[in-house]
Protein backbone atom coordinates (compact mmCIF):
# COMPACT_ATOMS: atom_id res chain seq x y z
CA UNK A 1 0.00 0.00 0.00
CA UNK A 2 2.75 2.55 0.84
CA UNK A 3 4.84 1.65 -2.00
CA UNK A 4 2.45 2.30 -4.20
CA UNK A 5 1.71 5.29 -2.74
CA UNK A 6 6.03 6.01 -2.73
CA UNK A 7 6.19 4.89 -6.49
CA UNK A 8 3.11 7.17 -7.99
CA UNK A 9 4.89 10.09 -5.62
CA UNK A 10 7.80 9.57 -7.22
CA UNK A 11 6.99 8.92 -10.71
CA UNK A 12 4.43 12.51 -10.60
CA UNK A 13 7.95 14.12 -9.09
CA UNK A 14 9.86 12.55 -11.90
CA UNK A 15 6.92 14.01 -14.63
CA UNK A 16 6.81 17.64 -12.96
CA UNK A 17 11.05 17.74 -13.52
CA UNK A 18 10.84 16.43 -17.16
CA UNK A 19 8.29 19.47 -18.08
CA UNK A 20 10.78 21.54 -15.75
CA UNK A 21 13.67 20.32 -17.54
CA UNK A 22 11.97 20.83 -21.20
CA UNK A 23 11.07 24.60 -20.27
CA UNK A 24 14.52 24.95 -19.17
CA UNK A 25 16.02 23.93 -22.67
CA UNK A 26 14.16 25.39 -24.51
CA UNK A 27 14.17 28.52 -23.07
CA UNK A 28 13.93 31.24 -24.99
CA UNK A 29 15.06 33.41 -22.92
CA UNK A 30 17.45 33.68 -20.11
CA UNK A 31 14.25 34.71 -17.79
CA UNK A 32 12.37 31.70 -18.54
CA UNK A 33 15.21 29.20 -17.75
CA UNK A 34 16.00 31.08 -14.57
CA UNK A 35 11.95 30.46 -13.88
CA UNK A 36 12.67 26.85 -15.03
CA UNK A 37 15.54 26.27 -12.63
CA UNK A 38 13.38 27.92 -9.77
CA UNK A 39 10.94 25.36 -10.37
CA UNK A 40 13.51 22.47 -10.88
CA UNK A 41 14.58 23.24 -7.48
CA UNK A 42 11.26 23.82 -5.32
CA UNK A 43 10.64 20.04 -7.20
CA UNK A 44 13.99 19.12 -5.92
CA UNK A 45 13.07 19.70 -3.02
CA UNK A 46 10.23 17.38 -2.30
CA UNK A 47 12.43 14.60 -4.25
CA UNK A 48 14.87 15.18 -1.46
CA UNK A 49 12.62 15.12 1.38
CA UNK A 50 11.04 12.13 -0.01
CA UNK A 51 14.39 10.29 -0.45
CA UNK A 52 15.16 11.09 2.96
CA UNK A 53 11.77 8.94 4.22
CA UNK A 54 12.05 6.19 1.57
CA UNK A 55 15.62 5.87 3.32
CA UNK A 56 14.88 6.67 6.60
CA UNK A 57 17.72 9.07 7.12
CA UNK A 58 16.53 12.43 8.94
CA UNK A 59 19.92 14.22 7.44
CA UNK A 60 17.83 14.64 4.19
CA UNK A 61 15.89 17.50 5.51
CA UNK A 62 18.52 19.46 6.79
CA UNK A 63 20.07 19.06 2.85
CA UNK A 64 16.67 19.97 1.89
CA UNK A 65 16.68 23.12 4.16
CA UNK A 66 20.11 23.87 3.17
CA UNK A 67 19.57 23.77 -0.43
CA UNK A 68 15.77 25.88 -0.07
CA UNK A 69 18.35 28.77 1.21
CA UNK A 70 20.65 28.33 -0.94
CA UNK A 71 18.54 28.36 -4.30
CA UNK A 72 16.61 30.95 -3.35
CA UNK A 73 19.51 33.21 -3.28
CA UNK A 74 20.97 32.03 -6.11
CA UNK A 75 17.28 32.83 -8.07
CA UNK A 76 17.54 36.22 -6.17
CA UNK A 77 21.26 37.36 -7.56
CA UNK A 78 20.41 35.63 -10.93
CA UNK A 79 17.34 37.67 -11.39
CA UNK A 80 19.20 41.08 -10.10
CA UNK A 81 21.45 40.36 -12.97
CA UNK A 82 19.24 40.17 -15.61
CA UNK A 83 17.51 43.22 -14.50
CA UNK A 84 20.58 44.93 -16.19
CA UNK A 85 18.43 43.86 -19.55
CA UNK A 86 19.24 41.15 -21.77
CA UNK A 87 20.30 40.53 -25.48
CA UNK B 1 6.98 53.01 22.49
CA UNK B 2 6.57 50.26 19.76
CA UNK B 3 10.00 51.50 18.95
CA UNK B 4 11.28 49.31 22.43
CA UNK B 5 9.39 46.48 21.11
CA UNK B 6 11.41 45.12 18.27
CA UNK B 7 14.59 44.07 19.80
CA UNK B 8 12.40 41.75 22.08
CA UNK B 9 10.33 40.35 19.48
CA UNK B 10 13.34 39.66 16.97
CA UNK B 11 15.31 37.75 20.04
CA UNK B 12 12.11 35.72 20.59
CA UNK B 13 11.64 34.60 16.59
CA UNK B 14 14.99 33.71 16.67
CA UNK B 15 15.00 31.26 19.55
CA UNK B 16 11.24 29.70 18.25
CA UNK B 17 12.99 29.14 14.65
CA UNK B 18 16.44 27.92 16.43
CA UNK B 19 14.23 25.74 18.65
CA UNK B 20 11.96 24.05 15.32
CA UNK B 21 15.49 23.98 13.24
CA UNK B 22 16.75 21.45 16.39
CA UNK B 23 13.75 19.90 16.75
CA UNK B 24 14.59 19.27 20.58
CA UNK B 25 14.64 22.13 23.75
CA UNK B 26 17.64 20.30 25.67
CA UNK B 27 19.14 22.30 28.04
CA UNK B 28 22.36 22.51 25.91
CA UNK B 29 20.83 23.25 22.27
CA UNK B 30 18.45 25.60 24.36
CA UNK B 31 21.42 27.76 25.52
CA UNK B 32 23.29 27.49 22.50
CA UNK B 33 20.54 29.37 21.16
CA UNK B 34 19.88 31.80 23.37
CA UNK B 35 23.19 32.75 23.88
CA UNK B 36 23.34 33.20 19.39
CA UNK B 37 20.01 34.95 19.54
CA UNK B 38 21.33 37.31 21.83
CA UNK B 39 24.39 37.89 20.40
CA UNK B 40 22.20 38.42 16.65
CA UNK B 41 20.10 41.27 18.30
CA UNK B 42 22.77 42.87 19.92
CA UNK B 43 24.51 43.12 17.08
CA UNK B 44 21.98 43.90 14.79
CA UNK B 45 19.41 46.15 16.47
CA UNK B 46 18.13 47.11 13.59
CA UNK B 47 16.57 44.81 11.32
CA UNK B 48 12.81 43.82 9.52
CA UNK B 49 10.80 40.96 10.39
CA UNK B 50 7.69 39.54 9.94
CA UNK B 51 6.68 40.77 13.71
CA UNK B 52 8.30 43.87 12.95
CA UNK B 53 5.31 46.46 13.34
CA UNK B 54 2.73 43.78 14.23
CA UNK B 55 0.58 44.77 16.76
CA UNK B 56 0.07 43.13 20.00
CA UNK B 57 -3.61 43.45 20.61
CA UNK B 58 -5.59 40.60 21.25
CA UNK B 59 -7.84 41.83 17.86
CA UNK B 60 -4.35 41.80 16.30
CA UNK B 61 -3.44 38.26 16.93
CA UNK B 62 -7.42 37.24 16.30
CA UNK B 63 -6.81 39.31 12.50
CA UNK B 64 -3.46 36.99 12.42
CA UNK B 65 -5.11 33.87 12.55
CA UNK B 66 -7.70 34.64 10.71
CA UNK B 67 -5.33 36.19 8.16
CA UNK B 68 -3.75 32.36 7.76
CA UNK B 69 -6.74 30.59 7.25
CA UNK B 70 -8.21 32.60 4.33
CA UNK B 71 -4.81 32.65 3.26
CA UNK B 72 -4.89 29.03 3.29
CA UNK B 73 -7.92 28.91 1.56
CA UNK B 74 -7.31 30.87 -1.39
CA UNK B 75 -3.92 29.07 -1.80
CA UNK B 76 -6.04 25.78 -2.25
CA UNK B 77 -8.33 27.39 -4.04
CA UNK B 78 -6.78 29.39 -6.57
CA UNK B 79 -4.32 26.01 -7.04
CA UNK B 80 -6.96 23.84 -7.75
CA UNK B 81 -7.89 26.43 -10.95
CA UNK B 82 -5.14 26.72 -12.12
CA UNK B 83 -4.64 23.15 -12.35
CA UNK B 84 -8.04 23.35 -14.42
CA UNK B 85 -6.18 26.07 -16.44
CA UNK B 86 -3.34 24.10 -17.26
CA UNK B 87 -5.12 20.69 -17.33
CA UNK B 88 -7.48 22.27 -20.38
CA UNK B 89 -6.53 21.78 -23.74
CA UNK B 90 -7.50 25.08 -25.51
CA UNK B 91 -5.67 26.61 -22.29
CA UNK B 92 -8.14 29.67 -21.72
CA UNK B 93 -6.20 32.82 -20.21
CA UNK B 94 -6.87 36.20 -20.71
CA UNK B 95 -4.31 38.18 -19.35
CA UNK B 96 -3.19 41.38 -18.34
CA UNK B 97 -1.28 43.65 -15.68
CA UNK B 98 -3.36 45.17 -13.86
CA UNK B 99 -2.30 48.25 -11.16
CA UNK B 100 -3.88 48.20 -7.93
CA UNK B 101 -3.98 50.65 -4.70
CA UNK B 102 -3.22 49.54 -0.91
CA UNK B 103 -3.82 51.60 2.04
CA UNK B 104 -1.04 49.84 3.48
CA UNK B 105 1.64 51.84 4.92
CA UNK B 106 3.93 49.63 6.70
CA UNK B 107 6.54 47.96 4.91
CA UNK B 108 5.73 44.71 6.67
CA UNK B 109 2.79 44.51 6.27
CA UNK B 110 2.76 45.73 2.43
CA UNK B 111 5.56 42.61 1.90
CA UNK B 112 3.74 39.88 3.39
CA UNK B 113 0.23 41.84 0.72
CA UNK B 114 2.63 41.28 -2.27
CA UNK B 115 3.91 37.98 -1.36
CA UNK B 116 0.04 36.58 -0.66
CA UNK B 117 -1.09 38.06 -3.58
CA UNK B 118 1.99 36.30 -5.02
CA UNK B 119 0.96 32.91 -3.56
CA UNK B 120 -2.54 32.76 -4.80
CA UNK B 121 -2.06 31.37 -8.37
CA UNK B 122 -3.53 33.71 -11.09
CA UNK B 123 -2.14 37.03 -9.75
CA UNK B 124 1.54 37.99 -9.84
CA UNK B 125 3.08 41.19 -8.24
CA UNK B 126 5.31 42.20 -10.82
CA UNK B 127 5.89 46.22 -9.10
CA UNK B 128 5.69 48.21 -6.32
CA UNK B 129 5.80 51.87 -6.37
CA UNK B 130 5.05 53.89 -3.54
CA UNK B 131 1.01 52.77 -3.13
CA UNK B 132 0.36 51.09 -6.08
CA UNK B 133 1.21 47.20 -6.78
CA UNK B 134 0.97 46.00 -10.15
CA UNK B 135 -0.02 42.50 -10.75
CA UNK B 136 0.01 40.31 -13.46
CA UNK B 137 -3.45 38.51 -13.75
CA UNK B 138 -3.89 35.52 -15.84
CA UNK B 139 -7.65 35.72 -15.97
CA UNK B 140 -8.24 39.01 -15.67
CA UNK B 141 -11.60 39.80 -15.77
CA UNK B 142 -10.88 43.81 -15.78
CA UNK B 143 -8.43 46.15 -15.76
CA UNK B 144 -10.08 48.93 -13.91
CA UNK B 145 -7.66 50.06 -11.00
CA UNK B 146 -10.79 50.10 -8.73
CA UNK B 147 -12.59 46.96 -9.59
CA UNK B 148 -9.19 45.15 -9.88
CA UNK B 149 -8.26 46.32 -6.19
CA UNK B 150 -11.37 45.27 -4.91
CA UNK B 151 -10.85 42.15 -6.23
CA UNK B 152 -7.18 41.37 -5.71
CA UNK B 153 -6.27 43.53 -2.38
CA UNK B 154 -9.69 43.81 -0.40
CA UNK B 155 -9.54 40.54 1.07
CA UNK B 156 -6.43 40.48 2.87
CA UNK B 157 -5.54 44.09 3.38
CA UNK B 158 -8.98 43.36 5.56
CA UNK B 159 -6.99 41.81 8.05
CA UNK B 160 -3.64 43.14 7.41
CA UNK B 161 -4.48 46.72 8.83
CA UNK B 162 -5.91 45.39 12.34
CA UNK B 163 -2.65 43.22 12.39
CA UNK B 164 -0.21 46.46 11.60
CA UNK B 165 -0.42 49.73 12.31
CA UNK C 1 -3.63 3.89 14.02
CA UNK C 2 -0.15 4.03 11.93
CA UNK C 3 -2.12 2.66 9.51
CA UNK C 4 -4.37 5.55 9.17
CA UNK C 5 -1.72 8.01 9.18
CA UNK C 6 -0.43 6.48 6.63
CA UNK C 7 -3.24 6.41 4.13
CA UNK C 8 -3.87 10.53 4.49
CA UNK C 9 0.37 11.34 4.66
CA UNK C 10 0.09 8.41 1.06
CA UNK C 11 -2.85 11.09 0.29
CA UNK C 12 -1.56 14.14 0.31
CA UNK C 13 1.67 12.85 -0.60
CA UNK C 14 0.53 12.07 -4.08
CA UNK C 15 -2.07 15.09 -4.10
CA UNK C 16 1.08 17.24 -3.45
CA UNK C 17 3.36 15.66 -6.26
CA UNK C 18 0.50 16.05 -8.45
CA UNK C 19 0.25 19.95 -8.08
CA UNK C 20 4.19 19.45 -8.85
CA UNK C 21 3.04 17.96 -11.50
CA UNK C 22 0.78 20.56 -12.97
CA UNK C 23 3.25 23.57 -12.21
CA UNK C 24 6.13 21.81 -14.54
CA UNK C 25 2.59 21.20 -17.31
CA UNK C 26 2.00 24.85 -16.91
CA UNK C 27 5.89 26.21 -17.21
CA UNK C 28 5.78 23.66 -20.49
CA UNK C 29 2.27 25.16 -21.89
CA UNK C 30 2.26 29.13 -20.82
CA UNK C 31 2.68 31.48 -23.71
CA UNK C 32 5.07 34.09 -21.99
CA UNK C 33 7.26 34.57 -18.98
CA UNK C 34 4.57 36.18 -16.97
CA UNK C 35 2.35 33.29 -17.78
CA UNK C 36 5.03 30.81 -16.42
CA UNK C 37 5.79 32.00 -13.65
CA UNK C 38 2.62 32.35 -12.61
CA UNK C 39 1.87 28.54 -13.21
CA UNK C 40 5.34 26.78 -12.95
CA UNK C 41 6.52 28.40 -9.76
CA UNK C 42 3.15 29.13 -7.82
CA UNK C 43 1.18 25.88 -8.49
CA UNK C 44 4.50 23.96 -7.08
CA UNK C 45 4.14 26.06 -3.46
CA UNK C 46 1.12 24.27 -2.82
CA UNK C 47 2.32 20.96 -4.10
CA UNK C 48 5.61 21.14 -2.28
CA UNK C 49 3.70 22.30 1.24
CA UNK C 50 1.26 19.27 0.37
CA UNK C 51 4.11 16.42 -0.13
CA UNK C 52 5.90 17.85 2.87
CA UNK C 53 2.67 17.53 4.71
CA UNK C 54 2.06 13.84 3.86
CA UNK C 55 5.79 13.11 4.82
CA UNK C 56 4.87 14.74 8.37
CA UNK C 57 2.28 12.14 8.44
CA UNK C 58 4.40 9.47 7.20
CA UNK C 59 7.23 10.33 9.78
CA UNK C 60 5.59 12.35 12.67
CA UNK C 61 9.14 12.66 14.13
CA UNK C 62 9.59 15.24 11.78
CA UNK C 63 7.08 17.49 11.81
CA UNK C 64 8.34 20.44 13.25
CA UNK C 65 11.74 20.79 10.84
CA UNK C 66 9.28 20.07 7.88
CA UNK C 67 7.02 22.44 9.29
CA UNK C 68 10.23 25.07 9.55
CA UNK C 69 11.49 24.23 5.63
CA UNK C 70 6.88 24.87 4.67
CA UNK C 71 6.97 28.56 6.20
CA UNK C 72 10.73 29.04 4.74
CA UNK C 73 9.14 28.20 1.23
CA UNK C 74 6.33 30.40 1.85
CA UNK C 75 8.07 33.41 2.35
CA UNK C 76 10.24 32.54 -0.23
CA UNK C 77 8.79 31.27 -2.95
CA UNK C 78 6.56 34.08 -3.68
CA UNK C 79 9.60 36.52 -3.14
CA UNK C 80 11.70 34.78 -6.27
CA UNK C 81 8.75 35.17 -7.79
CA UNK C 82 8.01 38.48 -7.84
CA UNK C 83 12.04 39.42 -8.15
CA UNK C 84 11.76 37.23 -11.34
CA UNK C 85 8.76 38.93 -12.84
CA UNK C 86 9.95 41.99 -12.01
CA UNK C 87 13.44 41.21 -13.81
CA UNK C 88 11.64 40.56 -16.35
CA UNK C 89 10.00 43.23 -16.91
CA UNK C 90 12.32 45.59 -16.51
CA UNK C 91 14.63 43.83 -18.62
CA UNK C 92 12.20 44.92 -21.26
CA UNK C 93 10.13 41.22 -22.08
CA UNK C 94 7.12 41.84 -23.10
CA UNK C 95 3.87 39.66 -22.27
CA UNK C 96 2.23 37.40 -24.80
CA UNK C 97 0.43 39.41 -27.48
CA UNK C 98 -3.06 38.20 -25.97
CA UNK C 99 -2.44 39.88 -22.55
CA UNK C 100 -5.26 42.73 -22.81
CA UNK C 101 -3.37 45.86 -20.87
CA UNK C 102 0.30 46.65 -19.30
CA UNK C 103 -0.88 49.20 -17.04
CA UNK C 104 2.84 49.26 -15.89
CA UNK C 105 4.38 49.59 -18.88
CA UNK C 106 1.83 52.22 -19.57
CA UNK C 107 2.76 54.32 -16.43
CA UNK C 108 6.46 53.44 -17.04
CA UNK C 109 5.86 55.37 -20.60
CA UNK C 110 3.77 58.17 -19.32
CA UNK C 111 6.37 59.18 -16.76
CA UNK C 112 9.45 58.97 -18.75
Amino acid sequence: MLDAFLITAASLIGLALTFAMARFLRGPRAVDRVVAFDALTIVSLSAIVLAGLVTGRAIYLDVALVYALLSFLGVIVAARYLEGGEE
Amino acid sequence: MSRSMPPLKLFATLVVFWILLNGSVAPGTLAVGLVVAGAIVLLFPVSLSVVSGHRLTPEALVASLAYVGYFLKELVKANVRMAALVLNPRLPIDPAIVKVRTRLTDPVARLLLANSITLTPGTLTVEISEGWLYVHWVVAPTTDPEAATRAIVAGFERYLEVMYA
Amino acid sequence: MSGLLDVIGGILLIGGTAFLAFGGLGLLRMPDTYTRIQAGTKATTLGTLLTLLGIAFLQPAWALKLLLIMLFLMFTNPLSSQVLARAAHRAGIAPAPQTRADKLAEDEEGAA
